[in-house]
């Protein structure tokens, strides 16, 4: 049953189940776990990028395809439901637009990029989503009628999913269940679905031929699969996901603009997020999301500690201080890509492979050891 | 017998996941001509990118006047005295005949009685010495990429396949020219499909099957035994006769 | 202007029959510009601003197509070396501000000329390491190679971030070359775009020079057309490539500093804001290619230029626009480079 949910997919390493487990817990309860605006919004924001996160390494991990133009589609879906909420009202049927419309709109660019560059080579794609991605932040900041422009757009929610909403006359374990816990429910839900989708379309014939097609494209091309509109097609379904991922923080924010939703600097956390977890494993996704949103809100509060220790050291101490955890982070991206190409996923499950053979082996020896 | 200039022993060389060469053994003796036969995909070609480092010999050595080139670069064993011609040709078509010739010449300038010997040769190569080697018809390419061997002399020159695909007449020209390098003594080691020119040419045989070599000896005697022609070489012989 | 520049195209394709068409694009686009601006003083302002811009992208992309065609490395860390350059003008302006206020125009020239030398050496410097620890692991492998430059990219920016502080700077240029100069009747052109138009032509005639008439050149066109055969004659293609990355580096430096006096500002960003329109500029041209890479920046300013003038809101996505024109004309770019 468990198996049939996670399509066959299993973790295939205890460190990395019982890690796995803590984060579905503590997600799952996080509104009666912590109290405060804080730890909630940092677990409605790991929702939300394990969706993204994981929707990217579709794209990278399983078909070898180095998009920059990723946040885009999550902008998409951001303002997608950003516009139709501030256009129409606060109700479910402007929502439900405003993501159809998005979705589609997304899913369409894709194609068309999809079919114009993905026929030639992985660095002409790169480069060209790069530029495109470009283009798009500065239509988005520049177009201010409709997009709200740099300041981007501040928008009401259908009723339930205001604050101010009860959904239970009583708190539930001392928390009053109000709007924005029925919000953080449907961000979670809805990550949760996407991701579960995405382990199935991996796990799917599908997901084996774009990983063929990623070892070896002629050899794919030779089998008969068409290259190109496979990999269109993973563009498509991954380029919806992230949509689907930016209609969520919308929802959750309760504002979209450029900042949270098209910057380069998002595309570079995705990007880290994914090596780091570990490129083709979507519980890397996970892991790379999780460790990297806690990171970026406490890690700089205990740099910053660290700096102001260090601050009689003039250089040392801006090496060290909040704003450069950024620095360190570059530094273990490129160790982890020579290294790590797997991520920490990758390495647990060596690891946990290693262990096992070896303990295999130990059995052999003895009973061979014995025989002596 | 003196010490040959090239000796091959057991070399294996994998591409990829495929294992092409699968335990080569043949010497090139100083001075001489040896030939290089077999089908296509036989690894002729590989066996002549492994010598010159192209691709890595995965086992076994490679021996080249005395030193041993198995994992050199590609660079030091062409400054060790080995020429490559390959079987696209690779002349820089954006560069001049004569700054092909110019590179060639490692001194960085061109030995004028050099130049008079390979313009004897090919006379072509004198009428565009200063065109771009990409307007060149593929003949006078093939004239270049052998020009471009000449140009300094080398101990070695390794030849894959010049008359591919070339008019009868420019392979007859091209035999002529390769008689003529013959005579000047250099050593030749040349791959070949076309037996008609390879006997023409060759002193010494090597026939190569399945990354291996299946017969070695003089080519006088290969010329001479048709029955063994027919069951190293095929039918595809005739073709060619 | 236009006309020459295209004589200058014509010592840069040398021998090899030229394919004019490329070449007169520019030319077309800037004739077919000036009825629909109308004055012929606002075009020739408009022309000689691109012409600047231009040359300076030219220069600042120059060395990310030949590290490309040379070892088919792709460096999407080459904008990082746009910030270092332009921040280590400051390493001359701060102490030479006297120079730089200076009425006389000696020192005015020693202080640019300086700036250039340091943005230079310290960025060329910058690629050295970079090659050796960013991308010399990475070889062959474009994933990773795209993954770790931009790793390096993060890391160097932070390190300026460290040494400059994140806020924007503003920097003067020198005394006399601030300000328009009247090259005609109603025709004013700022002093410093006729200083970036010269410079930028001199790097391209040194470019030309060094790779048409000297033998590093001469192995550097070969070894783009085919590295493999460079070594079989050999040339270890590694050192000229290391070579290569050090001086389009350092290009790279140069062009932040041009870039930094053109914008007056510096900004870490400044560099990965230019890295798209190089990314544009390198695609239209063709990967590898120097003559295409000069027509492709050329061509991006003045669409760039007289679309911002003509209809702002168009000049946001007209090199997106233009890359895909260039691009269903012809998919490799406007000079494929022929590679075996």
């Amino acid at each position: 049953m468990l198996a049939r949910i996670l399509s066959g997919d299993t973790p295939r390493s205890p460190i990395l189940t019982v890690a796995l487990l803590v984060i579905l817990f503590v997600l799952t309860l996080a509104p009666f776990l912590f109290s405060g605006a804080q730890p909630l919004n940092v677990a409605a924001k790991i929702c939300v990028f394990i969706l993204l996160v994981a929707s990217y390494d579709l794209l990278l991990g399983y078909t070898g395809i180095v998009s920059f133009a990723h946040t885009m589609f999550f902008g998409i879906g951001g303002y997608g439901a950003a516009i139709a909420l501030s256009r129409l009202g606060p109700s479910w049927s402007a929502l439900a637009l405003g993501i159809f419309i998005a979705i589609a709109v997304a899913g369409m660019v894709a194609l068309v990029i999809g079919l114009f560059s993905l026929r030639v080579r992985a660095i002409f794609f790169a480069m060209i989503t790069l530029a495109v991605a470009t283009a798009f932040l500065v239509l988005a900041s520049q177009l201010s009628g409709f997009t709200g422009g740099e300041d981007g757009l501040n928008y009401s929610v259908p009723e339930i999913l205001r604050p101010s909403f009860r959904l239970f006359e009583q708190p539930i374990f001392g928390t009053a269940v109000n709007g924005r816990i029925v919000t953080y429910y449907i961000v979670f839900f809805a990550a949760l679905f996407g991701f579960l989708l995405l382990l199935r379309v991996v796990n799917s014939p599908f997901g084996s031929v774009l990983q063929a097609i990623r070892e070896n494209e002629f050899r794919a091309e030779a089998l008969g699969y068409p290259v190109v509109v496979y990999r269109s097609i993973a563009s498509v379904v991954s380029t919806m996901m992230a949509a689907l991922a930016g209609v969520l923080l919308a929802l959750w924010l309760r504002y979209t603009g450029p900042d949270t939703t098209l910057s380069f600097s998002i595309m570079i956390d995705v990007l880290l997020m994914v090596v780091i977890g570990g490129m083709g494993t979507l519980y890397g996704a996970a892991i790379g999301a999780t460790l990297m949103i806690i990171a970026e809100n406490y890690l700089p509060a205990l740099m910053g500690k660290l700096g102001e220790a260090a601050a009689g050291i003039p250089l040392v101490s801006s090496f060290l201080s909040a704003d450069r955890w950024l620095l360190w982070l570059g530094i273990l991206f490129i160790l982890s890509v020579y290294f790590f190409p797997t991520g920490i996923v990758g390495k647990l499950r060596t690891l946990w492979q290693d262990r096992k053979s070896k303990a295999t082996q130990k059995r052999d020896g003895g009973t061979t050891g014995e025989a002596i | 017998m003196p010490d040959p200039l090239l000796t091959l022993e057991g070399v294996h060389t994998h591409i990829g996941r495929y294992h092409i060469l699968q335990g080569v053994d043949f010497e090139v003796p100083r001075g001489s001509f040896t030939v290089l036969l077999g089908r296509n995909g036989a690894g002729k070609t590989t066996t002549l990118r492994t010598i010159m480092g192209l691709w890595k010999a995965s086992q076994g050595n490679i021996r080249f006047a005395g030193q041993d080139m198995t994992a050199r670069p590609t660079p030091e064993i062409a400054a060790a005295g080995i020429a490559y011609i390959p079987e696209n040709m690779s002349v820089f078509s954006g560069l001049t005949v004569r700054e092909n010739l110019l590179l060639a010449a490692r001194a960085g300038k061109i030995d004028a009685t050099r130049l008079e010997w390979i313009f004897s040769l090919f006379p072509a190569m004198q009428r565009f010495f200063g065109s771009a080697a990409g307007t060149l018809s593929g003949g006078q390419k093939q004239m270049l990429a052998i020009a471009r061997a000449l140009i300094e002399p080398r101990d070695l020159i390794l030849v894959d396949e010049p008359t591919k695909g070339l008019a009868p007449a420019i392979v007859a020209n091209m035999i002529k020219a390769f008689r003529e390098v013959k005579n000047a003594g250099a050593t030749v080691l040349l791959v070949e499909q076309n037996f008609m020119a390879a006997k023409m040419l060759g002193d010494a045989v090597a026939v190569m099957d399945d990354g291996r070599i299946v017969h070695r000896g003089a080519m006088a005697e290969l010329a001479a035994d048709h029955a063994l022609q027919h069951r190293l070489l095929g039918l595809h012989m005739d073709a060619h006769q | 202007m236009t006309d020459r520049t295209a004589e200058r195209e014509e010592t840069a394709l040398a021998s090899p029959p030229i394919d004019w068409i490329p070449i007169l694009i520019p030319v077309a686009v800037a004739l077919i510009a000036l009825p629909l601006i109308g004055s012929f003083s606002t075009w020739v302002t408009l022309t000689v601003a691109a012409l600047a811009m231009g040359m300076i992208i030219f220069i600042m992309a120059s060395g990310l197509t030949l590290v490309f065609g040379l070892m088919d490395v792709i460096n999407f860390g080459h904008g990082v070396f746009i910030s270092v350059g332009a921040y280590m003008s400051l390493l001359v302006l701060r102490p030479l501000t006297g120079w730089v206020e200076s009425p006389s125009l000696a020192l005015n020239i020693g202080v640019l000329v300086l700036c250039i030398l340091v943005a230079m050496a310290v960025s060329g410097m910058f690629g050295l390491v970079f090659e050796r620890l960013i991308i010399r692991p990475v070889y062959r492998q474009h994933l990773k190679q795209i993954l770790v430059t931009m790793g390096g990219l993060i890391i160097i920016e932070q390190l300026l971030h460290v040494f400059f502080g994140g806020s924007p700077i503003t920097i003067a240029l020198p005394q006399n070359f601030r300000g328009g100069l009247a090259i005609g009747p109603d025709m004013i052109v700022e002093r410093y775009r006729l200083i970036a138009v010269v410079i930028g032509v001199a790097v391209f005639l040194a470019m030309m020079l060094v790779l048409n008439r000297t033998r590093i050149g001469l192995l550097v066109r070969a070894g783009v057309e085919n590295p493999e055969m460079v070594e079989a004659l050999g040339y270890r293609i590694r050192r000229l490539f290391v070579g290569v990355f050090a001086a389009g580096s350092a290009l790279a430096g140069l062009g932040g500093v041009m870039w930094g006096f053109y914008q007056q500002t510096l900004t870490i960003g400044m560099g990965l804001q230019v890295l798209v329109l190089i990314f544009i500029v390198v695609i239209i041209g063709g990967l590898g290619s120097i003559g295409g890479c000069l027509i492709g920046s050329l061509l991006v300013a003045l669409v760039a230029n007289y679309t911002a003038f003509l209809e702002p809101k168009i000049a946001l996505i007209s090199n997106i626009a233009l890359m895909l024109v260039v691009l269903m004309w012809r998919p490799q770019g406007l000079y494929p480079v022929v590679k075996v």
